[in-house]
């Protein structure tokens, strides 16, 4: 069960730049705090955040310890054809999700 | 002469605050007027707040079967958008049959108990506060509505009493930085009139979502008071009353702060 939140517009005009936004459930652990009972708490943080326009990638991330929790990631991309963009994070204790946006170019 | 200007500047004090007073009517601020207007918009937009992440887990588990009894939330409560429609206005409130206030994180924990006869969620658990957020963002916009009855009202007399009680090394009580000084600054913060109007909240500094009771022993900290115990009876009397001084002012869960 993962929780995600996208805001994407669903259509947009062939060429137009638009801004897709992402936000995610995810503790970000940074493998530096002790826990309750003295010893480190392993870390758990996303690793990578890709995203891809019908297959082709059109923004990465990399994501460190000092990120913090429920990342919210913002970016841009130009709408050349319609189709699906999807979203993928991936991470410590094999964390690995997707989330799929579907863009029509008109 | 001096005389007659003092009168005049005095008339035009008098006719400004007036019209001022008239504005909107409402002088009590919601924390959400006294932040900045970044984290209002992260706030206002569903797919910013990071509240909303917890709301939508909350909408997962409302489904999801729980306990010796193997039923949801729905199965007892429908859709929750009719079901939970205003019900965090009126809460703490009394259950049936029972001689004590509970708050919602308490009443959600009674039917988990009573009804679906599963663990007692603790507190400050992930899945209760998103139940407890995915419940009160269904009377988002409305109007604290707080019940009364004489058992309710004794325990909010006791809360009232408890917000004016001077305590703590700093010996300070709530009603002192939040009735007195409410609007200055505190080390750089401005302090809030303290209107719990969008608890469950997401603190930035938090870094997750939090309750009321996370707040009330974050301030109990602040002035160097001892916290109660997390399943102390106070911590209901002074939401009872925190929320009768609240009362008529919209609520905003899953309220963003910093």
């Amino acid at each position: 069960m993962s929780n995600i939140l996208v805001n994407a517009p669903k259509t947009a005009k062939r060429g137009e730049v638009v801004e897709i936004k992402a936000l995610i459930l995810h503790p970000m652990e940074t493998g530096f705090r002790p826990g309750p009972n003295g010893r480190i708490i392993p870390r758990n943080i996303i690793e990578r955040f890709t995203a891809t326009w019908n297959g082709a990638e059109i923004f990465a991330i990399e994501m460190s310890p000092a990120i913090a929790a429920n990342p919210f990631v913002s970016f841009f991309a130009r709408a050349d054809e319609s189709g699906t963009v999807i979203l993928r994070w991936t991470g410590d204790e094999g964390f690995a999700v997707e989330e799929r946006v579907a863009i029509a170019v008109e | 002469m001096s005389a007659r200007i003092l009168c005049l500047g005095l008339v035009l004090v008098f006719a400004a605050s007036y019209a001022m007073a008239q504005v909107g009517g409402e002088k009590r601020r919601s924390g959400y007027q006294d932040m900045g207007e970044a984290l209002q918009k992260m706030q206002d937009d569903d797919t910013a707040n990071p509240g909303m992440l917890f709301v939508q887990l909350g909408g997962q588990l409302w489904a999801k079967p729980a306990g010796a009894e193997n039923k949801s939330c729905a199965d007892c409560h429908g859709a929750a958008a009719n079901s939970m429609k205003g019900v965090a206005t009126r809460y703490p409130a009394i259950p049936h049959g029972a001689d004590r206030p509970v708050d919602l994180e308490g009443r959600i924990n009674l039917c988990r108990t009573e009804n679906q006869k599963a663990e007692r969620l603790p507190p400050e658990n992930r899945d209760l506060l998103a139940l407890e957020a995915y419940v009160a963002h269904q009377s988002r916009g409305m109007p604290i509505a707080p019940p009364y009855g004489p058992l309710l009202d004794a325990f909010r007399a006791q809360g009232e009493g408890i917000y004016r009680r001077r305590q703590g090394q700093l010996n300070l009580s709530c009603a002192i930085c939040h009735d007195d000084n409410a609007g200055k600054k505190l080390a750089g913060i401005a302090i809030p009139e303290a209107h719990p109007t969008g608890y469950p909240i997401y603190r930035l500094e938090w870094q997750t979502l939090g309750s009321l009771k996370r707040r009330l022993r974050n301030c109990l900290v602040g002035i160097r008071a001892e916290a109660w115990p997390l399943d102390a009876p106070e911590y209901v009397a002074l939401e009872l009353y925190l929320m009768e001084r609240a009362k008529g002012l919209p609520l905003e869960t899953p309220a963003v702060r910093p």
